[in-house]
């Protein structure tokens, strides 16, 4: 019998095991001394929790601060403008990631750019740059990169063909951005009330599950390394209610399946190989964070877009609207619902800030997911 | 090979050559064959009447092609109001350059779709435009109907009343997303496009106290259960564990990060009807191949009037909300 694509999920939503894991949670935190607040690191797990009506299953004294794991939404709006402008110049083919295209940039989002005119394209797979190329020798095709670690080897493989066929007409705009500085920048700030982690288990496919010890260690905070799935996260809020209740900081990976400490060495050894980390890179609502990003390195300059193109970007910083509060929700000081527009004047379809526009915005999620 | 020529569009003898040789042979019927400036019809009753524009692109997919789907989505929606659908309009406007073959193909499918409900074209046109204008083929239908039950509407339901659904969800925006993303499956996942017909007049005829139909075209189940819950004024509560939805659609849906009941089907109902009456609409619908695995999804309520309850399997509970932004251009 072969592996359908089911069996790699269906048991993770098994409603009984779901239920259990509720039990044992709610058994398990009436021990708590204080109540939990727990940042799930990344959008793809406040979806979860929101698209699976999770907190419904936990009690009282749990509860959830959505975290800045969604590369759409900490893209400032200066860079959301390097894509409009590159997409504006001639004969160019701007390809990006689902999302990108619709979240608004100072003046524009490239939705309404390409309906324009301009040719921008989104991508399911990176590796699809490659053949547009190909197919467009004529044209400068520009793969505005986006993403965390996850996402970050498969632009690295992207170049990695791209040196070997010799193609020369494709160009990349790095917007890799990096886990471990940003939840720092969060909790250095003092602020955020945070006392556990719930940490995203596809980062940890490629980096590893020790990026979260020197977190687990300077700030007292139990880290579990979770899957996507319902039964993942009950099982990783579950882990996290033990290490509190035993006192305990350590870094648990519930993602068994394909986490380990030490990551995918072969995947790290290729991004470091094109890749290094920037002075410094401007997170939307956050701000500037030293060494949080990754650009291309020097000798791969001619690739590198935001230096080809150097002539028609501008960095200087652009702020948010100012009724929208996306910056203090990424710090886990507000829920998407403290914010006068949301719901309102901010919409998945006329988003004001970022994080209604990805399906992994803590917004888009309320807003998606309404509970009831 | 043929080709269609702009001289195919041009009013002059090619354009009845195009006329004769393909629509009339095909759709060949009295009224259509008088070839007057206009049809005319003969209709007793109160007609139910609407048109729709088919531009889905690929235009050939499994499951059908863009001639199904233009008779398919066409009539669906004249049954859908209880009307037994009777004429037909259809325009073409095809692009310069087009495989005179390939659009035989398409006329014999419709030629077939109309038999499943009986319904005839009786007037048409054929534009064609330059090469680069549009992408191969588009096509409007037009149709009317006959009402033969007065009682169906969006605004009639009531607390209590059931919900089914006549198939599986999803299928024909999974295939069109599939073939559009070039994901090749182990497993032969079609389009759902089918005329509905049969089983609506059934259940007309059955004289059961149903209360609205819906077919789940563009924005999928999600969007009907939510145009009913406002135009009723109800709350729909539908139980996520029962909705049919095959491995494939579920796959495709875990790939691309989308919900089954936001796809777009094109032969799949959705049916209110009053509690007394589910089981024996379930019996109706069984009787047809398209409709043999019906089910009841849930139940209309007063708890949240104008919204739609989804209910999971480990008893949480969330709105199912309109689809939203930019889920697939060009699926019909």
């Amino acid at each position: 019998m072969s592996l359908q694509l089911k069996d790699l999920y269906d048991s993770f939503r098994e409603p009984n095991t779901i239920k259990a894991l509720s039990q044992q949670i709610k058994k398990e935190s009436l021990k708590l001394k204080e109540p939990l607040y727990i940042m799930e690191v990344c959008g793809g797990h406040t979806h979860t929790i929101m698209k699976y009506g999770l907190k419904q299953l936990l009690p009282k004294n749990i509860e959830f601060i959505h975290g800045p794991g969604c590369p759409v939404c900490i893209m400032p709006k200066e860079r959301i403008d390097h894509a409009i402008s590159l997409a504006n110049l001639d004969d160019v083919i701007l390809l990006t990631l689902g999302d990108m295209i619709r979240v608004p940039g100072s003046k524009t989002s490239l939705a309404q750019e390409r309906a324009k005119g301009c040719d921008i394209r989104p991508l399911y797979s990176p590796l699809d740059a490659i053949k547009i190329a190909t197919e467009n020798p004529d044209k400068k095709v520009i793969f505005f990169a986006i993403g965390f670690e996850t996402t970050t080897p498969m632009t690295a493989s992207v170049l990695k063909i791209v040196e070997k066929k010799k193609i020369t007409n494709l160009y990349f705009h790095i917007n890799h951005v990096l886990v471990p500085p940003a939840v720092e920048a969060i909790m250095q700030s003092g602020e955020a009330k945070i006392n556990a982690f719930i940490g995203p288990s596809h980062v940890s496919v490629i980096s590893g599950a020790k990026i979260y010890s020197p977190l687990a260690d300077e700030y007292n905070t139990p880290v579990a390394v979770s899957g996507f799935e319902p039964v993942d996260v009950m099982e990783s809020i579950l882990m996290i209610v033990k290490q509190k209740n035993e006192e305990q900081t350590k870094v648990e990976i519930q993602y068994s399946r394909a986490v380990t400490l030490d990551g995918n060495i072969k995947a790290q050894e290729m991004i470091a190989k094109y890749m290094t980390p920037r002075t410094h890179f401007r997170w939307r609502g956050i701000g500037d964070i030293e060494s949080s990003a990754l650009v291309l390195r020097e000798e791969y300059a001619q690739y590198d877009a935001e230096k080809v193109f150097a002539e028609f970007l501008s960095d200087e910083p652009i702020d948010d609207h100012k009724l929208c509060i996306c910056g203090t929700i990424l710090k886990g000081l507000a829920k998407p619902s403290d914010c006068k527009v949301f719901g309102t004047a901010c919409t998945p379809n006329t988003p004001l800030g970022s994080c209604m526009v990805s399906s992994e915005g803590a917004c888009n999620a309320y807003y998606r997911f309404e509970e009831i | 090979m043929k080709y269609i020529q702009l001289s195919h569009g041009g009013g002059g003898e090619e354009t009845n050559d195009l006329i004769s040789d393909l629509f009339y042979k095909y759709f060949n019927n009295e009224i259509l064959l008088k070839a007057e400036d206009a049809a005319v019809l003969e209709v007793e009753n109160k007609i139910a009447f609407t048109t729709d524009s088919f531009t889905v692109s690929p235009i050939f997919f499994k499951g059908g092609n863009i001639g199904k789907l233009a008779i398919a989505g066409t009539v669906n929606d004249l049954a859908m109001m209880g009307a037994k659908p009777l004429y037909l309009s259809s325009s073409f406007i095809i692009e310069e350059g087009f495989s005179f073959s390939e659009l035989e193909t398409i006329v014999i499918s419709m030629r077939d779709e109309l038999a499943k409900s009986g319904a005839k074209i009786v007037c048409g046109d054929t534009k064609v435009v330059p090469k680069g204008s549009l992408d191969q083929i588009f096509i409007n239908t037009t149709g009317i109907g006959e009402l033969k039950s007065t009682e169906i509407s969006a605004h009639n339901i009531k607390e209590g009343d059931s919900i089914l659904i006549s198939r599986d969800l999803g299928r024909h925006g999974a295939t069109i997303l599939a073939a559009r993303e070039g994901i090749e499956l182990v497993s032969d996942l079609g389009s759902d496009c089918e005329t509905l017909w049969p089983a609506v007049e059934a259940l007309v005829e059955a004289k059961l106290n149903v209360k609205a139909f819906r077919d789940a075209t563009r924005g999928g189940l999600a969007a009907v259960l939510n145009e009913w819950a406002q135009s009723s004024e109800v709350c729909i509560e539908i139980n996520e564990n029962l909705l049919p939805i095959c491995d494939e659609v579920k796959g495709i849906c875990e790939i691309l990060g989308f919900d089954a009941y936001d796809f777009a089907n094109e032969g799949t109902f959705i049916i209110a009807v009053a509690a007394e009456d589910e089981e024996k609409a379930l019996e109706v619908l069984k009787r047809f191949d398209f409709s043999s695995n019906a089910v009841c999804i849930g139940t209309v309520s007063s708890e949240r009037p104008k919204k739609v309850i989804l209910h999971s399997p480990w008893g949480s509970r969330r709105y199912l909300e309109l689809p939203k932004g930019e889920l697939l251009p060009r699926i019909c």
